[in-house]
């Protein structure tokens, strides 16, 4: 054995020491990665489920049409300005006789939403025959009471409710007079001061005309200047500047796009704030760099030889482009875009520059309306005081987050179905 | 012989349909058998490596089938034969390189003295420490050029001080025929320096082991004549202290600086004879085919 | 007509354009003796017909759609007696909103002074007319220009030219948008800062260590002197970056060495995506996950081990954002480590080195350019980070270090400045755009430089 060989045997255990630790440090780094997407998932879902599902109260309701004011019930008029929350009141006063003191019967009433009264109103829109006789009705629950029933029993004493309510609530839960049902609402409503009233629904609404005005500017302007960029342009300086351009608004912070929306579309143009126009337009200059860079990609890929042959058979530069490279490149060009609307759907600081951040009950009709974003309203929402505004938040993470796994999944899929090998 | 023959057809078949790679004029001499065993002299008296049934698999292709071959103490062997035969995955097959490939499977019986290089329990650091290479294209590592040099010592403590690494990295370049060139630069990066002096310091870093064997892969295929000339020199003074295997695509090459010449064909070893008998005299008419000129 | 109206109607006349270019180009072929004999396809003569059609009234609509809304404005605040125009524009955008609201209805025309309820009507009016004007200019103009379309076409026409040279041109100004947006980008911070620079000096936003922009605001107060110091501000935006980058770019760049080096195939292939999830993640997510899951978490920690820990601490917000950058790092780091050829890992390996050897000391150093470029992408992206600050960090001017203290950074007063009653030309107000050029100037050096690095490191290995 060579002296060498001596050397080189006596240092490998020290070595192999090493190597491990350092195979180590690389496991543990993927690891910390991957636990903190787990941590981040589960501490959503966790707190986020429960506000898929609302609580309702069962009362016996007598519709009496001298508390409600109404002695037509086919006339919505007289529905739209009746006393239901008197009734309502009434009921909560017969179900727990003795509360006498004004003070207790006003946390009596707490117990049921303010909202209750549009069930009521709605019911009897249903059936005008429920006028002046006595029901047995299911109706919406106040938030604290919601979030008090779903907290498990031993961790209850938490709750923002006085001992007198939670005593109530734990009758009404004995008697079977509360029930958990699925959470429509939270899909259909406009937001609201009351958790257990608001919903995604207009934010919803909101981000689909966001994203469809992005769609509509960002996919044909940004493939018009890939084509451009990589099949007419000269390469000159002016050309590289252009693509020096796009490289680093791709790296733009996205807020800045939030003050040029301000600053121009707002205070020069004139055009209205809060409207998903605006926020299409903010959206649709951030995503562009994506389309271009991601639509050039996929125009470099078709082979010279399609152009060759094309060109060979006398048509113009414009038709090679148009009938042979766009339609090879456009699935290429889709997925890139798919990429780049998720990125736009997820996007929340320029928005808050430019009004989006309105408090926004009604659904808008069309992109000129004020509107708010699923992203904005889960900003709005978190910010909120009410303890139930956490899972409200948190599931409206759940729905963001699964339009954008969609979309994510869909361009993987349509990169693997359409992509050509050459 | 016609049992053999068929044999070898249909081996044969099988390799075309594995190895795309063949061209035109390596059809042609499809007629020419490969000879039942390898001919000449393939086996030395106290060889420094002995490699027996060495067969080389990527995935279900094989690229190597079934050489036999000695590697003398102290001498300088080149592998010859026309591209794609697979001289080049022999030779890294004798340090383990090939190990870097996932689907490489390597057979047989390799020894370094009485080392097997495939035991399980063998150390590959300990072996390529003893086994160093040299390859196609320089590629001198973006440091200094003594840090190129010391790079080996230090990753297996060979020198205990300062002073010790400094003598290692000044004789072994002085070895390499590099000192006098760069001794004023030694802090300046090794890439900065010409195609031939990068494969001399590559040479250099790969003595500065003291390794028993040195494996050159083509090692003057990247080099200008000039270059060339330098490296063969060296290749000449170094088989004083070093058992040397190089790849070589030159024959002038081969016949210039090896005492013994291996050729090549389709991954089998045709011949192996002293390199004069090889250029002057070949026994098997592949090898006179290739030296020739008639493929290559 | 409202403009999406006169843009459906736009589209059925380009279509009746296209339909009679088409028709009239058969129709001269037809003498000649088929279609071959005309100078382009019938499509080209169609087509053209339909682009002259289309594009003057939309270049018509656009120029009008910019205007309109300021002339009349100047129009109404004209018509208002001299001694009612106020001097600032903040009180004339206060008045003219006033008397919008009237014209709308939404407030009582009885409740406003006279002036002012005439005013509505004049608004109301010169709406209306604005609206009828522009619904009759744009059908001429577009019957106009479809009409020229169809009477040039004749068999000698050079169309297909034609066409294609308005296409070139419109994907010419569909490349430059990108220009556009970049000027409009310099211009909106640019001019609003150099208004804000007015008002405070340049060497007190720069060097100032106080932030406190309410101030401002009392009338009988000028902006005190260091109220707009933007330096806490600063070490705020740096203290969470490092914190994030101190996170992201051992965790990443391990991750990406042990992906490419020595994961098996199968692990790479799912480990990953997974790990890219964590850049698909909406930024305000993590924001929410930083103010209400880390950051008591670590507050609760702290006070555990009877430390003092704020409940907006740059810690949470850092560590958050580290979990960010995780895959920008990661993914930047693998491109290039990858990149490095392999008779690199070769000529090391040959001399006996273990792979972490290999790896420390030679695929390292070499990809470091790269590396480097990568983690000037990924602090860029730090500066520039603005909903898991805006949620997670405090708001408070704090200067120091202590990442368990709240800090504010740039992202968040720009927010914070800009989303409450605005002021217009208060300097609180423009003092958002001032931070907001810093932030472009600071992340458009390090993009520049980033992708100028990664651009050589490539080219170096091509």
């Amino acid at each position: 054995m060579s002296e060498t060989t001596a050397k080189v045997r006596k240092s490998l255990a020290r070595r192999y020491r090493q190597e491990k630790r350092f195979q180590a440090y690389g496991i543990l780094s993927i690891g910390v990665g991957l636990l903190a997407l787990l941590i981040l998932f589960t501490d959503i879902i966790g707190k986020g489920h429960s506000a898929f599902f609302e609580h309702y109260i069962q009362l016996e309701i007598s519709l009496d049409p001298d508390v409600l004011g109404v002695d037509d019930a086919s006339d919505d008029e007289q529905l739209n300005y009746a006393n239901f929350g008197g009734v309502i009141k009434e009921a909560l006063r017969e179900r727990f006789p003795g509360v006498d003191d004004r003070q207790q019967q006003r946390q009596l009433y707490a117990l049921v939403s303010s909202g209750a009264s549009y069930n009521l109103r709605d019911e009897l829109k249903a059936d005008p025959s429920l006028l002046g006789g006595t029901r047995e009705l299911w109706l919406l629950a106040d938030d604290d009471v919601d979030l008090y029933l779903k907290t498990p029993e031993r961790k209850r004493p938490d709750a923002r409710l006085d001992d007198q309510q939670k005593q109530w609530i734990e009758d009404l839960e004995a008697a079977g007079e509360t029930d958990k049902r699925f959470n429509a609402s939270f899909f259909s409503h406009g937001d609201s001061r009351e958790p257990e009233l608001a919903g995604i629904g207009s934010a919803i609404v909101g981000s689909f005309f966001t994203m469809i005005v992005t769609l509509c500017l960002s996919f044909p302007i940004g493939v018009a200047a890939a084509i451009y960029l990589e099949e007419f342009a000269p390469r000159n300086k002016f050309t590289d500047f252009i693509e020096v351009n796009i490289n680093n608004l791709a790296a733009v912070p996205s807020i800045i796009f939030g003050l040029l929306g301000l600053a121009i579309f707002i205070n020069l143009f004139g055009l209205p704030r809060s409207v998903p126009l605006l926020g299409g337009l903010v959206l649709t200059l951030m995503t562009l760099p994506t389309i271009i860079i991601t639509s050039r990609a996929a125009i470099k890929t078709v082979p010279p030889s399609v152009r060759e042959g094309a060109l060979a058979l006398g048509a113009s530069k414009m038709q090679v482009v148009l009938h042979h490279v766009l339609p090879l490149a456009l699935p290429g060009m889709l997925t890139g875009s798919i990429i780049g609307m998720a990125q736009a759907l997820g996007e929340t600081a320029p928005l808050l520059l430019i009004g989006m951040v309105a408090f926004i009950v009604d659904i808008p009709g069309g992109p000129t309306d004020p509107a708010t974003v699923l992203p904005v309203q889960i900003y709005l929402w978190a910010d909120s005081p009410e303890q139930s505004f956490v899972a409200m938040t948190s599931a409206a993470i759940m729905v963001l987050l699964a339009f954008l796994i969609t979309m994510n999944t869909l361009a993987v899929v349509l990169r693997k179905r359409l992509e050509r090998r050459w | 012989m016609d049992t053999a023959r068929e044999l070898d057809n249909r081996n044969r078949a099988d390799d075309d349909a594995a190895k795309p790679l063949i061209d035109v004029e390596e059809r042609s001499m499809q007629d020419t058998p490969y000879p039942e065993k390898t001919v000449g002299k393939p086996f030395v008296d106290a060889p420094k490596m002995k490699l027996r049934h060495v067969n080389v698999f990527y995935a279900d292709n094989q690229a190597i089938h079934d050489v036999s071959l000695d590697i003398g103490k102290n001498e300088v062997i080149s592998l010859i034969g026309p591209s794609g035969c697979g001289k080049s995955t022999f030779l890294r097959s004798l340090n383990r390189m090939n190990d870097t490939i996932d689907i490489c499977r390597v057979k047989g019986e390799l020894h370094l003295d009485d080392q097997d290089l495939y035991d399980p329990k063998l150390d590959v650091v300990e072996l390529r420490a003893r086994v160093g290479m040299v390859f196609q294209k320089p590629n001198p590592f973006p440091k200094s050029i003594y840090d190129n040099v010391a790079y080996g010592p230090r990753l297996h403590g060979l020198a205990d001080k300062k002073y010790d690494l400094d003598e290692i990295v000044e004789n072994s370049l002085r070895k390499a025929g590099l000192w006098t060139e760069v001794k004023d630069r030694l802090h300046s990066p090794g890439t900065g320096l010409s195609g031939g002096q990068q494969q001399r310091l590559c040479i250099a870093r790969t003595i500065a082991v003291s390794p028993e064997v040195v494996l050159m892969d083509e090692p003057c295929s990247a080099l200008d004549p000039i270059a060339t000339a330098k490296i063969e020199e060296l290749i000449d003074e170094l088989s004083e202290s070093y058992t040397i295997a190089i790849v070589t695509h030159s024959m002038q090459q081969a016949a210039r600086v090896s005492h013994r010449t291996a050729y090549f064909h389709l991954g089998r070893l045709i011949e192996v004879n002293d390199t004069e008998t090889v250029f002057t005299k070949p026994e098997h008419e592949l090898t006179e085919a290739y030296i020739t000129g008639r493929f290559g | 007509m409202q403009t999406g109206n006169l843009l459906l109607l736009l589209v059925a006349m380009v279509a009746a354009a296209y339909y009679i270019g088409w028709q009239k180009s058969l129709a001269q072929a037809r003498p000649l003796g088929g279609i071959r004999h005309l100078e382009s396809l019938p499509f080209y003569y169609a087509m053209r017909a339909a682009l002259w059609c289309a594009i003057p009234a939309l270049v018509v609509l656009g120029a009008w759609l910019i205007f309109d809304d300021a002339i009349i404005r100047s129009t109404v605040m004209m018509s208002l007696p001299e001694e009612m125009r106020p001097a600032s524009e903040g009180g004339r955008n206060l008045l003219l909103s006033q008397i919008q609201n009237v014209a709308s209805g939404a407030l009582a025309s009885d409740s406003v002074r006279p002036e002012i309820a005439g005013a509505a009507d004049r608004l109301r009016g010169l709406r209306g007319t604005n609206t009828m004007a522009l619904t009759v200019v744009f059908i001429i103009v577009a019957m106009l220009g479809g009409a020229w379309g169809w009477l040039k076409i004749a068999p000698q026409l050079r169309a297909r030219q034609q066409v294609e040279k308005i296409l070139r041109v419109l994907f010419m100004l569909c490349a430059l948008v990108a220009i556009m947006t970049t000027v409009g980008i310099v211009m909106s911070v640019l001019f609003e800062s150099i208004r804000f620079f007015g008002q405070v000096s340049p060497v007190d936003f720069l060097f100032g260590t106080q932030w406190s922009p309410q101030t401002a605001l009392r009338a009988d107060q000028v902006a005190s002197e260091g109220a707009f110091g933007a330096i806490p501000l600063f070490m705020g935006t740096l203290l969470i970056s490092a914190i994030a980058l101190l996170v992201a770019v051992p965790v990443g760049l391990m991750s990406a060495i042990y992906l490419a080096e020595y994961a098996h195939a199968k692990v790479r292939a799912v480990a990953k995506p997974l790990l890219e999830i964590l850049a698909g993640v909406p930024t305000v997510v993590y924001g929410f996950f930083a103010a209400l899951t880390v950051a008591p978490f670590i507050r609760d920690l702290g006070e555990s081990i009877g430390l003092d820990v704020a409940s907006e601490s740059a810690l949470a917000a850092g560590l958050v954002m580290g979990v960010m950058i995780i895959p920008f790092v990661s993914s930047i780091s693998d491109d290039v480590i990858t990149a490095v050829p392999q008779v690199m890992r070769d000529g090391s390996l040959g001399l006996g080195a273990t792979k972490s050897e290999t790896i420390r000391k030679v695929v390292f150093p070499a990809a470091l350019p790269g590396i480097m470029g990568g983690i000037l992408l990924a602090a860029s992206r730090a500066i520039g980070e603005t909903m898991i600050v805006v949620m997670a960090a405090g708001l408070a001017a704090n200067l120091t270090v202590n990442p368990l203290e709240a800090v504010t950074t740039v992202t968040v007063q720009i927010v914070t400045l800009l989303t409450g009653d605005q002021e217009f030309d208060s300097a609180k107000t423009l003092a958002a755009f001032a931070l907001g050029l810093m932030l472009f100037i600071t992340t458009l050096v390090l993009n520049v430089i980033a992708l100028h690095i990664v651009k050589k490191y490539r080219e170096q290995y091509e």
